[in-house]
């Protein structure tokens, strides 16, 4: 009985061994497609409809001699001399533009490509309201500053009543006990208020002048309204598309960089419509067509969506620079991002989250040297630090735990200004 | 007892009144305070000025609360691949101007070439660069080039349309002779291009004419050797050099290859204390006389007779004739002794242009033995090939009316020619003139048609200075204006459609056998024969009696002779309209902007010119008219030692036409009417001269007296190589006599001497050191750092006034002794060359006196300027010792936020040239331009220093500093020198190669500039040593000197 009971629940074992043992490759198949599929692929095809090339969806079956495919693939314009029909047919049919050319691709790269395309196409449940990068939580200064405002109007307040109950009471009792006093004076010629006022005006006038003329040159929370209305969620929140794919220059240049038309394009050739994402707004509360939007990328690029051609007709974008600096300060971005190792977000601000880009920190020399003071550098990973024994030996008798941008002469004067 | 004195003017060497008043202000003029009794009686008084204050104070607010400027960021449309902007490529190109070619590697920035390095896997320049080398990026983005073509002086709007023109205007000619005139071309793709287009036209011709020519050499050759051709020299190879007025260190043949050998000949080594003997002879005192160990004075007409002496002396033979002057014989007889005591290893060369004497100078390198081993025939130089009689032929041709066509290419006859006049009037009758120059200079000014060749950075090309030895040139930029190569238009015009570049590309594929073969080639920038042995070439001495027997019967020269010569800045005057070299200072008068009529003392006081202690201190000079064989030059004269009695030098190349250029225009004199042609070659000498004061004066703008050390002597050491055997440890003992007054008993000031906290500079801590055995005062560095900085042009009006901006200055030092009558003796003249920038002092005296805290000391050990807090005060620049902060007077740059700040300053055209939109490309976007109000210096190239820092550690790797030859940072000035003589990097690191210079290879040659002041500077310098037997050593080293000076208290 032990066996025959036992038989289904070993074959029911057996199979969930098969049933994975068969699935598990396919979908690990699947999913080294999806990679090929947007490395190699999604610029001139998508599965479902046709762009620059044809839609791939039923691809397998329109091309029923898998060897002709793969030859297709890795030399197009070989398989077309030979004259093979189907290969003739999809040419003329795409306006003769020809297929780039993939030897580089295996015929097993070319299975998975082909398992992911028999696998897209089926709609799956949203995923896309994760947002990208760790949420900061928001911190509420403003409102705390005003309670203690109201609270310190309020203190003052009752100290000066309580300052004119004090007063009366003494004159009260003063004249009860027809003590002679001198005429009260009234607070407004009162030599020690006007002395008062006269300092909190001075106090308080100074420190505006200060502060308005330290920030002359500044614009924090600059947000100009761009050429292309550019959304960071979309792209860096929602898609969680890496900083690094458009601004490469970050890790190389001073300049971060902000991506050419073509960068667009590589993805923009394939996604011609915002049609899934949530709703987009304006500062001013408009709603944003996305479609729209990436209607006006082409028009720059010199796309003809419907021919799905380019007209050379193109221009660059002409975006407005928010992030200034002044002529006599170096910034390099690879120094802070390759060698560094900073987040784009410790001074861009919590960019993934941004519609409009807004300058997120004031670029001042106070805030830079801040951070020079706190930052610690990549001390013991980075091997340039090497030359460093004295601090080397610091660390390791424990008279120094860590070593900050400033120990290593971060915030000397040609640092930044040469 | 002997005393030697160092002195950079004549002022320092009789410590006159003047050079002591001088020496007390800072600033040379006169402060513009009001005149008056006191502030009261100021025109602006105190009231006044604080009312400007007020309104000024609240004008800026104004202006600053204006809205804030939009400024637009635009990427590429499409961007090209493995390009980032704000990182530098870097391509290999080829330098060519009058047949020199130098390997260089160009800096582009984000699409503009904005610096040019020399190629180091060139060997014969080793990475070595010259000033013109340096500065020729500039020239690319000349204003007065030419934008387009142009026929009968009108734009012409398409090639089509220009090809069509010239095609009708040739086809016109019939059988005419067509005449190409070039300078020496040696690019084989170009030389192939000619012969295209020369067979095409048959009847026609292609002329080469070197304007410095080097005829004389290449006759000779032919005539000994039966080779047209001009050997390759080996300076490094010779024991004793001798040379008869070839300035080879400066413009002779090919200076940057020879700079390096000879450095390499005279590298000193405590450990194998040689090094070889440089005997000149000459007429005036040239760069590479400067650098001489032994030299002697003659007339420009006995070079010749100089020559046969030394060949009879080296050959036994009887001298029928020798020099009157009893010190040029001895000199000949010194010379005659050392190079026959170094057989195989000696070396004569001679710079003059006639045949016979430079038969005479092979015979004398043949009796040395140096055919085959200083002199090498494996590989000669292409450098000049232009014959002079062909030159005097077109023009007489051209004058018969028989030259149909002449198309002229990168040379200008009717300005530098001999007979300039007769060139153009032989012009006049040519029917189809036409010139590829790039801007309408004196001679593209008479063609009809113009079509300007790119410049060189735009251009695809090769060179072939020596024969195996070739070198290439990309395109770095594409072409800023409507122009078009040469050799496409040659092409087009043989009936070749077909582009150049793709021409080059299809003839060194196909030459070097793959496409991989070319871009290799290509990216290396040159291709050079595998170690080549030294080659000899059979000698015929029959022309060697005949040549001796002319030169012994030629006439003698008059009571005065003249000299032409090329400035190492200016050369032939192609780059006259660059205001980088105008303003470089002469290496020996260190004058800037100018040419002028140099002569001796002696010859001044018989003209009745008083050198008087005011004479250098007044830059007013007077002028002198000069006549030769028929022709006046009215110039202003400069008095310097070292000249012969008799000989005034003009330097050629100034004296441009408008056209050339606001920065070339109107400077100078142009000289090259007095070269005159002697059926054989071109004379730069003219051996019989009236001159006479006119009474007239005229301003020359000279650094010789700006930037005086306030009396301090000593700056610089030398010593005789003798001593340096016998007594090695000479200079170490001074400067241990230093140490006595502060540190006692350790020798080390920072342990004692100081109030200061001794801080360790944990990390990099850079230093400098410089050979001065090395230096040859070139300037190459004064460029390089010029445009490595964005180091304002100020014009001549501005250096004037002392207001030059250059970083890097080379003091120029004449060492002469003095006897007990007080008399000095100007023969025995020495010449030290010392590059002087930014100390670094560790213990700066400029630091603690600024009052905003603008200059301090970096945790890495240099001396940081910073502009955006300086306020103008100008103490550092009181406080330095060495006088090297350079404070902006005006606003040079156009970078002034109030934009009209230019227009009230009375600057010079060139300083607008270098403002303008087109020459401001050139500018290094790492580098802050300054404004007008602030103090600027030597930054030891913090740009670089950062770079490099970040390479490594974006590499995750330790620094390199030049040890195995790795180099993360390398200083403009560094890099750019082409005997390397400059050293720089991290003293922390044992094992790079400044500390091993300070610290194991050469002990005994270190010191410091005023290391009696105690200011610790972080440049280091390696004493001059001299081979000869002359004192010159610190033994002789006058009272005043170490023993007396070190006294002094530091700042």
């Amino acid at each position: 009985m032990m066996s025959s009971r036992s038989l289904p629940r070993n074959l029911s074992r057996l199979l969930l061994v098969t049933f994975f043992l068969l699935t598990v490759p396919t979908a690990l198949k699947a999913q080294d497609g999806k990679q090929l599929f947007n490395a190699k692929c999604a610029s001139c095809h998508a599965v479902d409809k046709n762009l620059v090339g044809p839609a791939l969806k039923g691809v397998e079956e329109r091309w029923p001699e898998r060897d002709k495919l793969y030859a297709w693939i890795n030399n197009s314009s070989a398989l077309i001399k030979t004259g093979y029909p189907r290969a003739v047919e999809v040419y003329n049919q795409f306006n003769k533009i020809q297929m780039a050319a993939f030897p580089e691709l295996k015929p097993a790269d070319i299975d998975a490509i082909l398992a992911y395309i028999a696998t897209a196409g089926t709609p799956k449940p949203s995923e896309s309201s994760t947002s990208g990068g760790a949420a900061v939580s928001e911190e509420d200064d403003s409102d705390s500053g005003l309670l203690y405002g109201i609270l310190t109007l309020t203190l003052a307040v009752i100290a000066l009543i309580l300052l004119q109950v004090n007063s009366n009471l003494r004159k009260m009792t003063d004249e009860k006990g027809n003590a002679s006093t001198p005429e009260p004076i009234p607070f407004w010629r009162n030599k020690a208020y006007i002395a008062l006022a006269a300092i909190l005006l001075f106090m308080g006038g100074g420190y505006i002048t200060f502060q308005s003329a330290q920030g002359l040159g500044r614009s924090k929370n600059y947000q100009p309204e761009q050429p292309i209305y550019y959304s960071h969620t979309v792209h860096a929140g929602i898609n969680q598309i890496n900083c690094l794919y458009c601004h490469g220059g970050a890790q190389e240049s001073k300049h971060a960089n902000i991506p050419s038309v073509n960068v667009c394009m590589n993805c923009h050739m394939a996604i011609n419509e915002y049609a899934k994402g949530p709703k987009l707004y304006r500062e001013d509360g408009k709603e944003v067509d996305g479609t729209a939007e990436i209607r006006k990328l082409y028009q720059y690029a010199g796309w003809d969506p419907d021919a799905k051609m380019y007209t050379g007709q193109g221009k660059p974008i002409e975006w407005i620079r928010i992030h200034n600096l002044p002529d006599h300060v170096y910034f390099n971005h690879a120094q802070h991002v390759k060698a560094g190792k900073v987040q784009c977000q410790t001074c861009h601000g919590e960019i993934q989250k941004m519609g409009e880009v807004y300058q997120a920190s004031d670029l001042s020399m106070g805030w830079c040297i801040n951070c020079h003071r706190e930052s610690k550098v990549q001390f013991t990973d980075n091997k340039y630090y090497s030359i460093y024994e004295k601090f080397h030996e610091d660390i390791k008798n424990k008279r120094m735990d860590s070593v900050t941008v400033e120990k290593i002469g971060g915030t000397e004067c040609q640092k930044c200004h040469y | 007892m002997q005393q030697k004195k160092y002195w950079q003017n004549l002022g320092e060497l009789k410590d006159s009144e003047a050079y002591q008043a001088s020496l007390n202000d800072e600033f040379a003029e006169e402060l513009p305070y009001e005149a008056g009794t006191g502030m009261a009686a100021a025109t602006a008084p105190r009231r006044d000025f604080l009312k400007y204050l007020g309104f000024s104070t609240a004008a800026a607010m104004a202006a600053a609360s204006c809205e804030m400027p939009v400024k637009k960021s635009i990427p590429y449309l499409n961007k090209p691949e493995n390009f980032i902007p704000g990182v530098p490529d870097y391509y290999a190109s080829t330098w060519v101007q009058d047949g020199l070619a130098v390997p260089v590697v160009v800096k582009v920035r984000d699409g503009r070439p904005i610096k040019i390095e020399g190629n180091e896997l060139s060997s014969l320049t080793g990475g070595g660069t010259s000033a013109p080398v340096q500065a020729s990026v500039l020239d690319l983005y000349d204003m007065a080039r030419l934008r387009f073509p142009l026929a009968d002086a009108k734009e012409v709007t398409s090639f089509e349309a220009f090809d069509k023109m010239v095609a009708g205007a040739m086809a016109g000619l019939g059988s005419a002779k067509k005449v190409l005139l070039t300078a020496t071309i040696h690019s084989q793709t170009t030389l192939a291009v000619i012969s295209k287009f020369l067979a095409k036209h048959p009847g026609s011709e292609h002329i080469t004419y070197d304007v410095l020519s080097a005829s004389g050499i290449l006759l000779a050759n032919e005539a000994c050797y039966g080779k047209r051709a001009i050997p390759a020299y080996r300076f490094d190879q010779a024991r004793v050099i001798v040379s008869l007025g070839a300035d080879f260190l400066g413009t002779w043949l090919n200076p940057v290859e020879f700079s390096r050998q000879y450095a390499a000949g005279r590298q000193l080594v405590p450990s194998k204390p040689a090094m070889s003997k440089h005997i000149q002879f000459e007429g005036m005192l040239s760069l590479t006389g400067a650098n001489a160990d032994d030299r002697y004075v003659h007339r420009p007409s006995e070079t010749g007779a100089v020559a046969l002496s030394l060949f009879n002396a080296l050959s036994g033979a009887q001298e029928s004739n020798p020099p009157a002057d009893a010190r040029l014989r001895k000199g000949i007889a010194v010379a005659a002794a050392a190079l026959k005591a170094a057989p195989g290893a000696a070396l004569v060369v001679c710079g003059s242009n006639d045949p016979d004497v430079q038969v005479l100078v092979n015979a004398i390198n043949e009796v040395l033995g140096a055919n085959g081993t200083t002199i090498d025939w494996s590989a000669p130089l292409n450098v000049r090939k232009g014959m002079d009689a062909e030159m005097a032929r077109l023009i007489q041709e051209m004058k018969e009316g028989n030259v149909g066509a002449l198309l002229v290419h990168g040379v200008n006859p009717a300005y530098d020619c001999f007979d300039a006049k007769g060139f153009t009037d032989g012009l006049q009758k040519v029917p189809l003139t036409l010139s590829f120059n790039d801007r309408v200079d004196e001679t593209t000014k008479h063609c009809k048609y113009v079509i300007p060749d790119h410049h060189y950075l735009e251009s695809w090309g090769d060179a072939e200075a020596r024969t195996g030895y070739i070198s290439f040139q990309q395109p770095t930029i594409a072409p800023l204006f409507k122009t078009r190569a040469f050799q496409t238009s040659l092409l087009q015009w043989s009936g070749e459609n077909v582009e150049y570049g793709a021409f080059v590309q299809s003839y060194w594929k196909e030459k070097l056998g793959s496409q991989e073969a070319w871009d290799k080639a290509l990216q290396d920038g040159l291709i050079e024969p595998v170690s080549p042995a030294a080659g000899k070439a059979s000698f015929s001495s029959s022309e060697v009696v005949p040549a001796a027997n002319r030169i012994e019967s030629a006439k003698k020269g008059g009571k005065t002779e003249l000299v032409l010569y090329a400035k190492v800045s200016i050369g032939s005057g192609k780059s006259a309209n660059n205001p980088w070299l105008q303003e470089m200072p002469d290496p020996i008068t260190k004058a800037t902007w100018d040419n002028y009529a140099i002569i001796s003392y002696a010859k001044a006081k018989e003209l009745g010119i008083s050198v008087d202690d005011n004479y250098e201190v007044e830059v007013q000079k007077p002028m002198i008219r000069i006549k030769a064989s028929g022709r006046e030059l009215t110039l202003p004269v400069l008095a310097i030692p070292g000249m012969h009695p008799d000989v005034i030098a003009v330097a050629v190349g100034y004296g441009r036409s408008e056209q050339t250029g606001k920065a070339a225009a109107g400077v100078g004199q142009n000289a090259y009417p007095l070269v005159s042609f002697n059926g054989r070659t071109f004379d730069y000498q003219v051996t019989d001269v009236a001159c006479e004061k006119t009474g007239d004066q005229y301003p020359i703008a000279y650094t010789q007296t700006h930037n005086q050390y306030e009396g301090r002597k000593d700056v610089v050491r030398e010593y005789a190589l003798s001593e340096f055997k016998s007594h090695p440890k000479l200079l170490l003992e001074q400067r241990e006599k230093l140490a006595e007054d502060y540190a006692k008993n350790s020798g080390d000031y920072r342990a004692e001497g100081t109030l200061y906290p001794n801080y360790p500079y944990p990390g990099p801590k850079w230093g400098m050191s410089i050979d001065l055995n090395s230096c040859t005062g070139c300037g190459a560095c004064t460029v390089a750092c010029t445009a490595e900085n964005n180091v304002a042009v100020v014009g001549k009006s501005e250096v004037l006034r002392n207001h030059e901006m250059h970083w890097l200055r080379i003091d120029r030092y004449f060492a002469t002794y003095r006897d007990d009558s007080g008399k000095d003796d100007l023969d025995s003249l020495n010449v030290v060359f010392m590059p002087m920038m930014c100390q670094h002092c560790d213990n700066a005296p400029c630091e603690n006196v600024c009052p905003v805290n603008a200059t301090n000391h970096s945790s890495e050990g240099f001396n940081q300027m910073t502009y955006n807090r300086c306020i103008g005060t100008r103490y550092c620049a009181n406080n330095c010792p060495f006088k090297v902060r350079r404070f902006n007077w005006a606003d040079y740059t156009g970078a002034d936020s109030f934009p009209d700040n230019q227009s009230d300053a009375k600057l010079d055209p060139a300083v607008f040239q270098m403002n303008d939109d087109l020459t401001r490309m050139v500018l290094n976007p790492d580098v802050t331009v300054r404004s007008r109000g602030v103090i600027e210096k030597c930054s030891f190239c913090v740009q670089r220093l950062q770079e490099g820092k970040l390479k490594a550690k974006k590499e995750n790797r330790p620094l390199e500093t030049g040890h195995e030859g790795k180099w993360d940072v390398r200083t403009a000035c560094q890099q750019a020198c082409p005997t390397h003589a400059i050293v720089f990097g991290n003293v922390n690191d044992p094992k790079s190669p400044v500390s091993k210079v300070r610290d194991e290879d050469q002990t005994t040659r270190v010191f410091y500039a005023l290391e009696q002041l105690h200011v610790l500077p972080n440049v280091s310098y390696l004493a001059k040593v001299r081979n000869t037997d002359r004192p010159v050593g610190l033994s002789v080293a006058h009272p005043e000197g170490v023993g007396g000076n070190h006294a002094e208290t530091a700042h």
